[in-house]
């Protein structure tokens, strides 16, 4: 396993490994609750707050934390986070707590942060998992705000509730129901994925003259 | 040959930490044999991690819920304003045995007790009863709050106060204007026809194309609560 520097691992969550776009984890809130703008922000916030507190408490404490309970403690963490997520949201917002309803209680289960705390809070040093979580959190919340928009825009003609075509626009009401989340959900990944695959093939394109068979990673190595 | 998006070993050590370990070679090696731990230490580190976290939970609750409850208090305060058509004065009723009385049963919980508000004008004359009301709507539960005169036996006015309905169809029992408007006025007890194909009856209600089932939900709830408080009401009223 190679070792990575801090900023890589600030980095990696917010683009290249990307928790929604490109680990595929986390849908279910990025599928329900990105209806419209503000909810994902919302969304997004509380599951930030989420993952930054139990990295923070996983990797302070992994020295205490007995191997055969690991599991079981983290989602003791990470359910006494959300559970104090859930109430602060119902006292500074109770508009969007509304909205949101039972999926805040759901980030307890959102394998994004599990996934985190055992791959990597759980045997990092406390400022490396802080890293890892705040980028992996951005990481979220720029997808989340990614779908938010999309649908919001085309579902419901406005952005944060401020209309912004006039009262000829019909909205596209499919995108704020639930099958407007997986469809956007695929056009992003198509989208994602056709830009990654333009940018190896660029890559290897300047690394081999024309003309000459490009040969696979593994060929290659 | 296409490439799959590279995902470094952080990730798919989950699965099977020792064995990616080993395959990466030149890397830190596995950890050791892990000597058992002894049950009690186990019970004792949950036990003591469940009690901080119990501790956590109730610190931050104590400090949210009264914020909760007076946004809650501040919903249903506005509500019974609008759908008695912003009274003078508003006096709460406990429902009580089948009659209505000023006071709650001693010992009951107050927030959570059946209750209904009489709004009062300048005069003292009451105006109507702002009645609250739930059932099982298309998704989850609908709560609808009424605005009720039972000397004419109308309905004033009506406010959907909780609903997870469609967002975009079953949501315009409380976002389109217009169904909400059918109901100011209308005669007890309620009946929804189709949108359009009313004839100007009072009791008509016009409901939600491709909303039936939420906007039927409210006419009924309107239907069963003016059913099962009505003789209450009229004993008072007179």
């Amino acid at each position: 396993m190679r070792a990575t520097t801090p900023a890589e691992d600030f980095v990696r969550g917010i683009w290249k490994e990307n928790p929604v776009l490109v680990q595929l984890l986390g849908l279910c809130p990025a599928l329900a609750v990105t209806n419209t703008v503000a909810n994902s922000i919302a969304m997004g916030l509380a599951t930030f707050f989420v993952l930054v507190g139990s990295s923070l408490l996983v990797s302070t404490f992994k020295k205490v934390i007995p191997h055969e309970v690991r599991i079981s403690a983290y989602i003791l963490i990470i359910a006494t986070f959300v559970t104090i997520a859930d109430l602060v949201l119902a006292a500074v917002v109770p508009l969007i707590h509304k909205e949101l309803g039972a999926f805040i209680a759901l980030i307890v289960v959102n394998c994004m942060i599990l996934g985190r705390q055992e791959a990597f809070a759980s045997k990092r040093p406390i400022g490396r998992a802080l890293l890892d979580a705040v980028g992996t959190g951005v990481g979220f919340m720029i997808a989340m705000l990614m779908m938010g928009t999309f649908r919001e825009v085309l579902g419901n003609g406005s952005i944060l509730g401020v209309p912004l075509f006039g009262d000829n626009f019909e909205p596209w009401v499919i995108f704020i129901l639930p099958p407007g989340g997986f469809l956007t959900l695929g056009f992003i990944l198509l989208a994602f994925g056709w830009w990654q695959e333009r940018k190896s093939d660029t890559a290897r394109i300047r690394q081999w003259p024309h003309g000459v068979a490009t040969p696979s990673r593994e060929e290659a190595a | 040959m296409k490439e799959l998006p590279q995902v470094s070993p952080d990730v798919l050590e989950t699965a099977d930490a020792g064995a990616a370990r080993e395959a990466g070679g030149g890397g830190p090696t596995a950890p050791p044999e892990r000597p058992a731990t002894s049950s009690a230490r186990l019970v004792a580190t949950l036990a003591a991690a469940g009690a901080l976290a119990g501790l956590v939970i109730v610190l931050v609750f104590g400090w949210a819920n009264p914020k909760i409850q007076a946004h809650r208090a501040e919903v249903l305060r506005q509500a019974i304003q609008e759908v008695l058509n912003g009274p003078e004065s508003v006096r709460t009723y406990y429902v009580v045995d089948g009659a209505l009385s000023e006071s709650p049963v001693p010992g009951a919980d107050t927030i959570n007790a059946e209750r209904i508000h009489l709004g009062l004008d300048d005069a003292g004359e009451p105006v109507g009863y702002a009645i609250t009301g739930q059932e099982p709507g298309f998704q989850d539960m609908i709560l609808v709050i009424f605005g009720y005169d039972a000397e004419t036996d109308r309905v004033l006015a009506m406010k959907v106060l909780e609903s997870k309905e469609t967002p975009g169809l079953g949501d315009k029992i409380f976002k389109d204007t217009s169904f909400v408007a059918e109901f100011r006025g209308a005669a007890a007890p309620l009946e929804g026809v189709k949108s359009g194909a009313g004839s100007g009856v009072e009791n008509e209600v016009d409901m939600i194309t491709g909303a039936t089932i939420s906007s039927r939900t409210v006419i009924e709830i309107i239907n069963n609560r003016i059913e099962a408080l009505g003789p209450m009401l009229d004993e008072s009223g007179s």
